[in-house]
């Protein structure tokens, strides 16, 4: 099978102006992956799927991945002039990075027995520009898994066939999946008969809640 | 008190009770149907089937639009059952999930155990000792008996063989469990792998017992096949139903015995080679029609591999230790990166992919489940056939809830 580095380079060579990114992996597994910019994703995908070399006809696993705004420190070695003496000292360089939603696709080929390919595509930001190509019309299987992206984390996914919530019921408002979900508190108040511990439960409720 | 019957007597009379006038809901809609010239054609039936439905195995609902008896539309409804089993993995540490794990799929607890471990064991760079991996493949290739014979079972079930395959696949799928139960503790639970190896060795005496299990498992196939496979009622419903083609199947990503009915020559344990597969001499059976009975007579040929195997782990297992010794127990945390592992289950493709951000959790714990996945083609394998042939197809894909809803 071809490196990364090649397939990157044969997808620059014939999906014109398509802008890539290798993502390292530092873990044992090694699995590299390719991020691909939303506007060429669909051509991205096609390519993938029809280039013989490749013929990447299944895609395995869909799923999404929540980054939180994060502030990435990083050390820096520079040389400063300290009291006339040229010393190596170390700085601290602080990064914002704007949080963003991602959807990571497994892609493997049946035809030819060889993958995973990983790729993977990011939105703007977590509130209202979180559109996404949908891949679907290229690989039917990623129907549900997009559907249940949309429903988890929030990720609209354009040209999905039938983008509806799948775990969730219809009318729930939030995606339980996200790093900055809050549970809700779903238990009542609900006084025991025995008067001392009805006694109890009053004096720890505030003075407006009490009956 | 007899004066005061008058009174309970007058408050019982009909004109001061007031009982409200309720027409209980329907369960269907019936929607009109127009021709092609435009006009009114007849009516099209709108029902719910499931989700207490005792074909639905479990509680998944199918909404089926029907014209007289055949299928016009299906829509397959989820989240019954849905727990939010990621986000509870993300919440737990890696070793706190794998009991978890279980319960994806719970007839096929052993091969939840191994995808999982696989994963982490990519993330983390683990290596897994020789008598690990053999045990690892005993335990999945029993755990592949178990599924396949009790889908069998489960499938004549919801053809109208009440009881009789059902109890005779249960019974053979008892003495594996028996076996699970004296290895881990527990019969379907059996929380047995951990990362870099098992968590027990094989009890003394344990190896004996499989091997007559296993042994005489071949004779139970052939009773079940003398019993089913000509059976003129099993061929009658089952042949020329629900075909799949084979495009269709690799573009939905389906995987596992549904997928090489169709005919694609596509087995995980062959073409990754994960764990010790590559020494073991098996053939992948194929299907070339796609139907129901296809995907049934695949689940009995694999089986048929499955003894094979065993056999030939039984005879070739050696001694030594079963855990990686460099895996941590306490303490775990893998260098930050991302790994997925997939393995051949039962059902199908089931992988896990795992983020590492170097804490003790997994930043994102992400289930492969097979069976939700298979269940793409459901309306596609449905439509134009009769209402009756829907629970034969949605058997046919073996579904278990657990791992669709997640």
């Amino acid at each position: 099978m071809e490196t990364l580095e090649q397939i990157k380079a044969s997808l620059e060579t014939s999906v014109p102006g398509v802008k890539l990114e290798i993502i390292p992996n530092e873990s044992p597994s090694g699995q590299r992956s390719l991020l691909v910019d939303n506007a060429h994703g669909v051509a991205v995908a096609k390519f993938l799927r029809d280039d013989p070399q490749l013929r990447l006809d299944y895609c395995s696993n869909v799923t999404g991945v929540d980054w939180l705004d994060t502030v990435l420190k990083e050390k820096v070695k520079a040389k400063q002039l300290v009291e006339g003496v040229e010393k190596e000292v170390e700085q601290q360089i602080e990064t914002k990075r704007a949080g963003y939603l991602e959807a990571v696709y497994h892609l493997y080929s049946m035809a030819l027995k060889h993958g995973p390919v990983i790729i993977r595509l990011r939105t703007e930001n977590r509130s209202d520009k979180n559109h996404l190509p949908s891949l679907t019309p290229v690989w039917r299987g990623a129907e549900f898994q997009e559907r249940e992206i949309f429903d988890l984390y929030g990720v609209i996914f354009d040209g999905h066939p039938d983008l509806r919530r799948i775990l969730m019921w219809d009318g729930y408002v939030d995606h339980p999946m996200r790093k900055d979900y809050v549970e809700p508190d779903d238990y009542d108040y609900e006084p025991t008969p025995h008067d001392e511990v009805l006694e109890k439960v009053k004096q720890r409720q505030p003075a407006e809640a009490k009956p | 008190m007899i004066d005061s019957t008058d009174q309970i007597v007058a408050n019982h009379s009909p004109s001061l009770i007031q009982i409200p006038e309720v027409t209980p809901e329907p369960n269907y809609t019936v929607l009109p149907k127009t021709g092609s010239d435009g006009t009114m054609d007849g009516e099209l039936l709108e029902v719910a089937m499931g989700p207490h439905h005792p074909s639905t195995h479990g509680v998944f609902r199918m909404d089926v639009v029907l014209d007289g008896e055949k299928v016009v539309k299906l829509k397959p409804v989820f989240g019954y059952l849905h727990r939010n089993h990621e986000k509870i993995a993300e919440n737990t540490t890696y070793l706190g999930s794998m009991p978890y794990t279980d319960r994806l799929d719970y007839l096929c607890s052993m091969t939840n155990n191994w995808a999982y471990a696989l994963s982490v064991e990519k993330l983390a760079g683990l290596q897994t000792p020789e008598r690990a991996e053999y045990i690892r493949i005993i335990t999945a290739e029993l755990t592949r008996l178990v599924n396949h014979t009790c889908l069998v079972g489960f499938l004549l079930q919801d053809m109208g063989a009440l009881g009789t395959p059902l109890m005779y696949a249960f019974r053979e799928r008892e003495l594996i469990l028996d076996l699970f139960e004296s290895l881990s503790g527990s019969r379907m639970m059996c929380n047995y792998m951990r990362f870099g190896g098992c968590r027990v060795d094989l009890p003394a005496g344990w190896l004996e017992q499989a091997r007559q299990v296993v042994d005489n498992y071949s004779g139970f196939l052939d009773e079940f096949e003398k019993l089913l496979t000509e059976n003129e009622i099993l061929v009658a419903r089952t042949q020329g139903v629900g075909v799949l083609s084979a495009e269709l199947a690799i573009a939905a990503s389906i995987t596992g015995p549904m997928l090489r009915a169709c005919g694609v020559n596509y087995d995980i344990r062959k073409v990754d080679k994960y764990g010790i597969y590559e020494r073991f001499d098996f053939r992948v059976p194929l299907g070339d029609h796609g139907d129901v009975y296809d995907r049934y007579m695949i689940r009995l040929l694999e089986m048929r591999e499955s003894v094979k195997i065993l056999n030939q782990a039984f005879r070739d297992i050696p001694a030594g230790p079963i855990v990686d010794p460099k895996a941590k127990i306490r303490g775990f945390r893998p260098k930050a990166g991302e790994a997925y592992g997939r393995i051949e289950g039962p059902k199908g493709e089931l992988g896990f992919y795992l983020i590492s951000d170097g804490s003790p959790n997994p930043y994102r714990y992400r289930v492969r489940p097979p069976s939700l996945i298979n269940l793409t083609v459901l309306e596609d394998m449905c439509l134009g056939e009769d209402v009756a042939d829907v629970v034969i197809n949605l058997g046919s894909v073996d579904i278990v809830l657990g791992e669709v809803d997640r």
